[in-house]
């Protein structure tokens, strides 16, 4: 599938429907029928009679000693069941996903503006709200540490955290934690001459700023008390047994006793990785033993998730006259926020993925990873390569200016390909058509200049900016790489749970994975592999739940990879065992036969499932790994780290007013290589919104924090992009197979998301001619004021 | 909190004389937001949208009179001809679904600074009419806006009706915001033409601690246009660029998560320069319209 | 209080009404209808756009009490029971739904403006179908594919009456 999927200039020719639903089909979506007519229940749809809304009392300070806190007068509220604070929390007191360093509900210290201190149940949310604000906790407010790297700077003073904090079982990697102080990880990456020297030098300083998921479902659940003293949540979720292992901790409870389900997920982008009101509607559910529902308020949610970490970046690279690059240097840091999350292993992506897809003989990297008084975060799509792509390619078009070379062909003359050594010495061991990628951008037209005057087409839209005056069109180019699954070591899996039966004559194929369907379209995914696996149309999905095995999360591009993987196991095992029942009934060679359509075929026989199987189920459970990959070396950063790459590039067409400083994106056009496309529309899909969120970052998206403040939670001030604001889209999507994967594929949803925000920069700045070091690009940055 | 729907003026004007802190709400925009995220509890909320009288405009005297509750959207379709520089305003408002609820009596009652409409009235010579059980009022949008989220509604009033003269030329709007829809204005600017009284209206909004005209702008431009208006010759760019700098000294703009005062100066000078531009533009069309 | 409005053609009533309660929090917790979704609250993402009265409105800054003796459609609404609007068919045929949590919203907004636009006779070009759903935040499709949908369902509803 090499040709455009589709072109902007209007509606493909035809959209065919599931078709046969195999793999490489554009099969239909399982839940699809459900949210079109609004009955999939979403976390925040969740109901029962006679359950109590709980609601969060949050720190007004990012920094300050809790003194006392008094619940009474928000006990002595009529319809007010129960009011909760940390005494309450019967186990761990933390949890976290590398480090169990975030308190359940805040003790004695609040690390960040917006940490949970209190938790009221009440009959009526707004009940339970009017009882919360009349909790009273007297604080006494410290200053916050707001600057990542002066918190590095002092490593002793004024420390967000005084102990350092155990590293949980579910850490993903042997990271290298400072005992105490602010550091969270240091990761080192030396390859060739630290010193080595180069005719043409070009340093930069770039600066992104912090982004939010913005996922359009809130934080929602619903916990259900049961009978054995455990509970039941329901819950909008990325990974179901890493939750699980939290609230079984701070709940003091085994895991037989607290079960999770997946609720309806709208949208997650990583911001659902970090446990949010899972254990808080947990202990309020137990404490009433009532149901308990939670369900964040816009404002909520940008305090109740992590967000992409800001970085500051420094940059120098080195190349030959002729363009041929000799060295890069880099220090990357990265806010982490209050509390660790997942920033190990961000650090860990930006420092290895950071210099990009390019062949660099001689490579120093810094990347650092701080504790501060800021919003926590953690992981969004990209984790960290999203960040570094940003100076990268903004380096690349700097150097490419020094030598007054084409861009374009200064990334390919530099581009990875098959065989290339990575900084981190791997040998990138599958396809790696980067320069291919971005040959296929360039050669693609370019949209037409703007026609007759229509508002809605130029920068400002129908606000009536401009009517052509100022406006200079750029072009600019980028490329991402990514890390495809978990790496560093990390013991990467995913389980499925396959059964075969006949049901009402019908074989029946029941997918049970505890893999999050967060609307990528995973779901369909695990039908296709069965469909395919097994010859039978009829492919069931059991809802998602703690009841089979740990899918792994849904993030780093792994799901359809490592539960695919796991999907594609269990079916080939059950296949196994039909095959030998039916060679068993026929006499024939099981490497003879073979399952299609429903039944068992060899040369002249066509036995239906029906009577092999009789009222027997075959049922398979595996546990499904992609190849182990190792812990970097400490002192190097050397070491096999990562177990696949996924490679996409952007080329952008910005119109940028250069007066007013407004923009519009004109056109986007994106190249990746998927390896194998097992749903082509799915895959697309993921391209467009890939790319839109890139935009988003680049020209909009910003949590405003200052003094540890967050400025904009909400809808109306944290802008993400409308419908106007991204435009049509030219997508060319390659099939590589990458030899150790499940056939052939290749993890796609983060890569857009990387090459899309550095193509649009670099678009307005070929436009203005300015540096622009510093993302999201403002107004005020394109007209100096 | 209670919750009163009157079904006639009468009826709402004596709810609000009875209970003076009633919050009135019409399409909600402003005040249901506030509602939702706990930042407002009224003793009540009087729901004007049952009101006939508040949902109509017509004609008087040559002038349109707007009722309060009239949505934005139906400001574009029905009066796009009448009031073009309040329905290009209109058209930048929210998304079609607030366009189908707000009115331009909520953006006059909250009286934010960045409301979308303000720099239209302004620039319009609007008045604003308010009554009470005590009678009825016309305030000049000019003197209707007494501070941030402030005017000078009396907390017996509500507000009636807008009244607008139609144009006797030219009108435009501009509004400047970090997304290419559905985005609150780091700065607004509104211009109109009036040649039959020989003068020009301006508009300032999101760019001070009230909407505001730019007097002096006014003025200087008025004065420029003197020689112009009958031969409806070519503007000196240096007009147009001078006018660009009065407007923006007008202003006096902060600082805030949407924009940098610096920027706000900037872009009202640049706006107003590019509006007054299209507007003795056309202006000009007119006359080779009519020639 | 009580609240009495016709929702999706049948008649609602709910009791002991909190007075801030929104037309979408009603709607979504006391006449079981959560197909309008709450994504924002504040009128910024139209994942709650209902018809009120016939016209697209966010239910969340429509006061309860406001929608009393009136007419409310939602997504529930949009068809048959056990059939798909033509506009659902297209979401679904052109892969316009991965999450879902705006789709609701948009079908709205969608059966909207392609009925204003069957009663002109015409089918909308793209600036206005971008203008039309402006209003309607989606955070995974990139809106490319939404816009295939809105064009499908707008040739394949060309020839029908309103």
């Amino acid at each position: 599938m090499s040709a455009p999927t589709r072109t902007p200039s209007g509606a493909p020719a035809h959209l065919t429907g599931p078709g046969s639903g195999r793999v490489g089909d554009d099969a239909a979506r399982p839940d699809g029928v459900l949210k079109v007519r609004g009955e999939f229940a979403y976390g925040s749809d969740l109901w029962m009679d006679d359950m109590l809304w709980g609601v969060t009392l949050r720190s007004p300070h990012p920094y300050a000693r809790i003194r006392s806190v008094d619940v009474g007068p928000a006990l002595a509220v009529p319809g007010v069941h129960a009011v909760l604070t940390s005494d309450d929390v019967p186990g761990s007191k933390t949890y976290g996903l590398e480090l169990a360093d975030q308190p359940v509900l805040a003790v004695d210290v609040v690390r960040y503006q917006g940490e949970p201190v209190a938790l009221v149940a009440a009959d009526h949310p707004e009940t339970a709200r009017r009882a919360a604000a009349r909790i009273v906790v007297d604080y006494e407010v410290w200053e916050p540490v707001t600057d990542a790297r002066e918190a590095l700077g002092h490593p002793t003073w004024n420390q967000v955290h005084e102990t350092e904090a155990p590293v949980t079982e579910l850490s993903r990697e042997s990271a290298h934690l400072h005992p105490q102080g602010n550091l969270v990880r240091h990761l080192k990456v030396r390859k060739g001459d630290p010193h080595a020297t180069a005719d043409v030098v070009v340093t930069g300083e770039y600066e992104v700023g912090m982004q939010d998921q913005a996922f359009l479902g809130p934080e929602s659940g619903l916990a259900v008390p049961a009978e054995d003293g455990g509970v039941e949540l329901h819950v909008a979720t990325q990974w179901l047994h890493v939750d699980q292992r939290q609230v079984c901790a701070a709940l003091g409870l085994p895991p037989e006793r607290v079960r999770l389900t997946l609720a309806g997920v709208g949208g997650a982008f990583g911001g659902r990785e970090d446990l949010s009101m899972h254990v808080h509607a947990c202990l309020l559910a137990l404490r009433t033993g009532k149901p308990v529902k939670m369900s964040y308020n816009r404002e909520e949610s940008f305090f109740g998730h992590v967000h992409r970490h800001p970085a500051t970046m420094r940059y120098e690279h080195g190349a030959t006259r002729d363009g041929d690059l000799v060295y890069v240097r880099a220090q990357i840091h990265l806010d982490g926020g209050a509390y660790a999350s997942s920033t190990p292993a961000v650090v860990g992506n930006a420092g290895t993925m950071g210099i990009g897809p390019y062949v660099v003989p001689n490579v120093h990297v810094d990347c650092y990873g701080a504790y501060t008084n800021n919003p926590p975060c953690g992981a969004m799509r990209g984790f960290g390569s999203v960040q570094t792509a940003f100076a990268y390619e903004a380096q690349m078009d700097a150097l490419a200016a020094e030598l007054g070379m084409d861009p374009v062909e200064l990334r390919c003359r530099n581009a990875m390909e098959q065989g290339s050594p990575t900084p981190t010495g791997q040998v990138v061991d599958s396809p790696a058509p980067v320069a291919e990628l971005l040959r296929r951008l360039a050669a693609m037209p370019l949209p037409e200049p703007p026609g007759t005057l229509d508002l809605r087409e130029v920068p400002g839209g129908v606000s009536n900016t401009t009517h052509g005056e100022g406006v200079r069109r750029g072009v600019g180019y980028a490329v991402a790489y990514k890390n495809v699954a978990f790496s560093e070591g990390f013991d990467d899996h995913s389980t499925a749970r396959v059964r075969l039966e006949v049901v009402g004559g019908e074989p029946t194929v029941t997918v049970h994975t505890a893999a999050a369907e967060v609307g990528q379209g995973l779901v369909t995914v695990e039908q296709q592999i069965a469909r395919t696996e097994l010859g039978v149309d009829r492919v069931v999905i059991h809802p998602k739940d703690t009841d089979v095995g740990s899918a792994g999360s849904t993030s780093a591009s792994r799901q359809t990879y490592v539960t695919g993987g796991a999907v594609k196991a269990a079916c080939e095992a059950v296949r196994a065992r039909v095959l030998e029942r039916a060679a068993g009934l026929t006499g024939r060679p099981v490497g003879d036969l073979r399952l299609f359509d429903g039944t068992v075929v060899a040369e002249g026989l066509e036995l239906p499932l029906a009577e092999v199987l009789g009222d027997d189920a075959v049922e398979e459970t595996l546990e499904w790994r992609h190849r182990p990959t190792q812990a970097l070396d400490p002192e190097t950063g050397q070491g096999f780290a990562h177990v696949q790459y996924a490679f996409s590039a952007h080329r952008a067409v910005v119109d940028v007013d250069t007066e007013l400083g407004l923009l519009k994106v004109v056109e986007m056009a994106c190249t990746q290589d998927v390896g194998k496309a097992i749903n082509p529309q799915a895959v697309v899909g993921q391209i467009q919104g890939g790319t839109a969120q890139g935009l988003g970052l680049a020209v909009m998206e910003e949590v405003l924090v200052r003094d540890g403040r967050v400025q904009n939670p909400s809808f109306t001030d944290y802008l993400i992009p409308t419908v106007l604001d991204v435009p049509p889209m030219r997508i060319e999507v390659l099939e590589y197979a990458d030899p150790h994967a499940p056939y052939g594929l290749r993890g796609v949803g983060e890569a857009p998301n990387i090459s899309s925000g550095p193509a649009v920069l670099a678009a307005i700045r070929q436009a203005t001619g300015l540096p622009l070091t510093r993302v999201p690009v403002r107004p005020e940055h394109i007209t100096g004021t | 909190m209670e919750f009163l729907q009157p079904a006639t003026w009468a009826e709402a004007l004596e709810a609000k004389a009875a209970s003076r802190d009633a919050v009135p709400v019409a399409g909600g925009t402003d005040v249901m937001v506030a509602v939702n995220f706990g930042r407002l509890r009224p003793s009540l909320l009087l729901d004007l949208t049952r009101v006939p009288e508040l949902q109509q405009w017509d004609t008087e005297d040559g002038v349109v009179r707007l009722g309060a509750g009239v949505p934005y959207a139906r400001v574009i379709t029905e009066l796009g001809d009448r009031l073009p520089g309040l329905a290009m305003a209109a058209r930048t408002i929210g998304s079609p679904q607030i366009r189908n609820r707000g009115t331009v009596g909520g953006n006059l009652a909250t009286a934010s600074p960045a409301g979308d409409a303000h720099p239209a009235l302004l620039a319009a010579d609007a008045e604003v009419e308010v009554a009470s059980v005590r009678g009825t009022r016309r305030i000049p949008v000019t003197g209707f806006y007494t501070g941030v989220k402030r005017s000078a509604l009396a907390d017996d009033e509500l507000i009636a009706a807008i009244r607008i003269r139609p144009p006797s030329g030219p009108q435009q709007y501009s509004k400047i915001g970090t997304r290419n829809a559905m985005v609150i204005a780091v700065a607004a600017f509104g211009l109109a033409l009036h040649p039959d009284r020989r003068a020009v209206g301006t508009g300032i909004g999101s760019a001070a601690p009230t909407p505001r005209r730019a007097p002096e702008a006014e003025e200087f431009l008025a004065g420029e246009l003197d020689g112009l208006w009958d031969s409806r010759g070519e503007l000196p760019a240096s007009t147009a660029t001078r006018f660009g700098e009065l407007v923006s000294a007008a202003a006096a703009p902060i600082d805030d998560v949407r924009g940098t005062a610096r920027y706000r100066v900037h872009a009202l000078s640049v706006m107003a320069r590019r509006t007054l531009t299209w507007a003795w533009a056309d202006y000009r069309k007119e006359a080779t319209t009519c020639a | 209080m009580r609240l009495t409005c016709t929702v999706n053609g049948t008649e609602q009533q709910v009791d002991d009404v909190w007075e801030g309660e929104s037309l979408l929090y009603v709607l979504r917790e006391r006449m079981g209808l959560p197909g309008s979704k709450n994504a924002c609250e504040q009128g910024e993402c139209g994942s709650c756009t209902v018809y009120l009265d016939g016209l697209p409105v966010c239910a969340c800054l429509v006061a309860a009490g406001q929608a009393e003796g009136r007419e409310v459609g939602t997504v529930e609404g949009l068809a048959a029971p056990g059939e798909l609007h033509p506009v659902q068919q297209a979401f679904l045929d052109a892969g316009a739904v991965q999450c879902g949590f705006c789709t609701p919203g948009l079908l709205v907004a969608t059966d909207d403006l392609l009925a204003r636009a069957r009663a002109e006779g015409r089918t909308p070009a793209d600036a206005e179908i971008r203008e039309a759903l402006a209003g309607n935040l989606c955070r995974c499709t990139g809106y490319e594919k939404i816009l295939d949908a809105v064009r499908l369902a707008a040739d394949r509803t060309a020839g029908d009456a309103r």
